[in-house]
């Protein structure tokens, strides 16, 4: 099985809290293939952030604790890699990426070219997995060969992502540039490593609807030519039809849905997934929200999470979760009352 | 969810319905260097005239920067207007001096894009709510007073017991909900609502412009409904302006522009749009570069740069509202 590029299998994370121990994540599945682009979506608070922070390795050390699962990276577990190892050879490196906000994820008191060459001396691609670790401590001179070829790689990474003015934007600060020029620094900075998986964690909510257009186009195509795949995080379903290959729809720590971007929007099987389909704006249609609230994660329902807001629940939901069913081609479902094909809310 | 208002009338015609009237607002705020001197001016608004009639809902869109907040804000007398009046259910307020403004604005209210941050952490509900009460109607005891916020917060779709917690202990959109209820104790006729779903997931969104659209019909209201959000927009406003960078580009009944958009920065911007299950917006969007720097804008119109139509004229003459389609204006040199 190594067609598959990264594989979670029932990752449970739990946070220690002043109200007791929340079950953030409640044995998640997560497939992403390789040179595929996976939407993880689905509403505040459903987990999203924490699975793709787990799969980074950077959950907070003191309240947050790995239960069980594992997180398969090109073969390797990395729950059982050494964490010195894993900052030194993956993370960054392997596995790069894309901050939620542009305007936070820069610091203001440098120049974006010290900052960015700062990033090569750690995580540059021409360095090997033994020197990774340590290198970064080393002074480097301007003249060095491995400064030039560094720095020729960051500009003509500039130049992909279409940001005008290269070389000046190198010298310039922080708050000198939008906020779309900063995401599209940040989408060079992570391409910049080489990587084979970069996690973008809702990099176009913080930006216009024009800008995000061009900024998802220039994701996509940079992805697709270096080959890369994404985990592409986000709440908005509009975003996740436009660019994903396949999307997992979560919700409260458990995902309920896996399947292909057209088969998500066409044969939406699981009830917590049609709901939120029918919560879209749409044009003269009616418009509902979902009754109730999302679950206080310290006490969740016991079962499958979504069951007090399902107008199909039964015992069974509130007793086991349900497995993992088939609902056809590549179309995974955890429910044991799919929605029927003549009630579903088809949006594609 | 379509609106049973009356049919709209053209932009600036005033008839016995029109709440708010608005003539040529303008608001320039200085720019200053680090010595204080003034070394140029940032048009937030140019010459932006409406009106609203009563119970109507106006869209006001636009990407940030545009200007559409400044409005809301220049409107609810937050602002000075530079230039320009304001006429609010026949007084003018944007001339008047602050106190007396503040009285013919009562009926005017203006909901926060944050309602987290505009109620005070330290404050339980009830206090926030009895608060505008206490303010514009001194007349008013403490039961008399609570008497009132139970029944708004009835109608608002919260529970009695919600008025003694704080406002960290309410979601996100139990806080929009708490921040209706404090404008409604007002009983105000207009109601500016600056991104009334913004930072909501979409099934809480669906709640709140469900709620909205109930108490429109409950209270009475009209609604100047400020958001970025285009699909929101399109459901529930019945005219729309389209503003970029201080001027409205685009004005006219909803579905007119959304069906046939005459300016082309309103055809961008409806082209960015994600339509799940249409094409897919990054395989045809094609509007380059950004807005400029709104402190140093470019002659003539203000969207030339980016415009695929620009030509000589663009950069010479700064186009004004055409009233060339039904329904719809646009302030184009070559829209057709």
């Amino acid at each position: 099985m190594t067609s598959d590029l990264l594989r979670v299998r029932d990752l449970k994370v739990s946070f220690a809290t002043d109200g007791g121990t929340a079950q953030v994540l409640d044995h998640v599945n997560l497939t992403i293939g390789r040179g595929q682009i996976v939407g993880l979506v689905g509403e505040s608070g459903c987990g999203k952030t924490t699975l793709a922070r787990s799969i980074l390795g950077v959950l907070p050390k003191n309240s947050a604790r790995l239960e069980a699962g594992t997180i398969e990276f090109d073969g390797v577990d990395l729950l059982r890699v050494d964490p010195n190892r894993l900052a030194a050879t993956v993370r960054g490196r392997r596995i790069s990426f894309i901050p939620q906000d542009p305007f936070s994820s820069f610091n203001p008191v440098f120049t974006i070219g010290a900052q960015i060459m700062d990033l090569m001396k750690w995580k540059s691609p021409e360095l090997d997995d033994a020197d990774a670790g340590r290198s970064g401590w080393l002074p480097r001179l301007h003249g060095s060969r491995r400064y030039k070829a560094d720095r020729e790689r960051v500009l003509d990474l500039l130049r992909q992502v279409q940001l005008p003015d290269p070389e000046g934007v190198l010298k310039k600060y922080p708050h000198e540039v939008s906020g779309g020029q900063r995401q599209r620094l940040m989408i060079a900075m992570a391409l910049l490593p080489e990587p084979k998986l970069i996690i973008a964690d809702e990099p176009t909510t913080a930006l216009d609807v024009t800008i995000q257009a061009q900024i998802l186009k220039l994701l996509r195509d940079l992805a697709t030519d270096h080959g890369i795949s994404v985990l592409f995080t986000t709440h908005d379903l509009g975003t996740a039809w436009e660019i994903c290959d396949s999307i997992t729809v979560m919700y409260a720590g458990q995902e309920m849905e896996a399947a292909s971007s057209e088969g998500f929007f066409k044969r939406p099987s699981h009830p917590y997934t049609n709901r939120l389909l029918k919560s879209l704006p749409s044009r003269g249609g009616s418009l509902s929200g979902i009754p109730g609230s999302i679950p206080a994660l310290v006490d969740p329902p016991t079962g499958c999470r979504f069951n007090p807001r399902c107008e199909f629940a039964t015992d069974i939901c509130r007793q086991t979760r349900p497995e993992v069913t088939s609902a056809g081609p590549g179309h995974d479902v955890r429910c044991y009352h799919p929605v029927a094909e003549e009630k579903r809310h088809a949006l594609a | 969810m379509n609106v049973d208002a009356p049919a709209p009338t053209r932009r600036t015609q005033v008839n016995e319905r029109t709440i708010l009237d608005a003539r040529g607002l303008t608001k320039h705020f200085p720019i200053r260097n680090a010595f204080g001197w003034q070394t140029g001016v940032l048009r937030a608004l140019d010459d932006v005239s409406f009106t609203v009639d009563k119970g109507e809902i106006l869209g006001i869109v636009g990407e940030s920067g545009c200007g559409k907040s400044t409005l809301g804000k220049t409107i609810m007398g937050i602002h000075q207007p530079t230039d320009g009046s304001l006429i609010f259910e026949g007084n003018d307020i944007a001339g008047a001096a602050p106190s007396a403004a503040r009285e013919r604005r009562r009926h005017l209210q203006y909901s926060y894009q944050d309602p987290g941050a505009s109620l005070d952490p330290r404050w339980k509900i009830r206090r926030s709510l009895h608060e505008p009460l206490v303010i514009h109607h001194s007349g008013l005891n403490y039961d008399e007073r609570e008497e009132r916020v139970r029944a708004i917060l009835q109608a608002v779709g919260l529970p009695v017991g919600h008025l003694d917690l704080y406002p960290h202990e309410i979601s996100g959109g139990q806080q929009r909900r708490v921040g209706l209820a404090r404008i409604l104790t007002l009983q105000p006729s207009l109601v500016v609502l600056d991104e009334p779903t913004s930072g909501l997931d979409v099934s809480v969104q669906a709640t709140i412009l469900n709620l909205l659209m109930d108490l429109r019909k409950q209270f009475d209201l009209t609604y100047l409904f400020i958001s970025h959000d285009l699909s929101v927009v399109r459901m529930i406003c019945n005219r729309i302006a389209v503003m970029y960078l201080g001027k409205v580009v685009e004005f006219g009944e909803t579905e007119a522009v959304f069906e046939t958009p005459c300016h082309p920065y309103t055809r961008s911007l409806l082209s960015a749009i994600p339509t799940i299950g249409g094409a897919r917006v990054i395989d045809t969007f094609s509007l380059e570069g950004e807005p400029p720097n709104p402190g140093n804008l470019p002659s003539g119109c203000r969207f030339r740069n980016r415009c695929p139509m620009a030509q000589q004229t663009c950069a010479e003459v700064e186009p004004e509202l055409r009233a060339d389609w039904p329904g719809q204006e646009a302030a184009c040199h070559f829209a057709q």
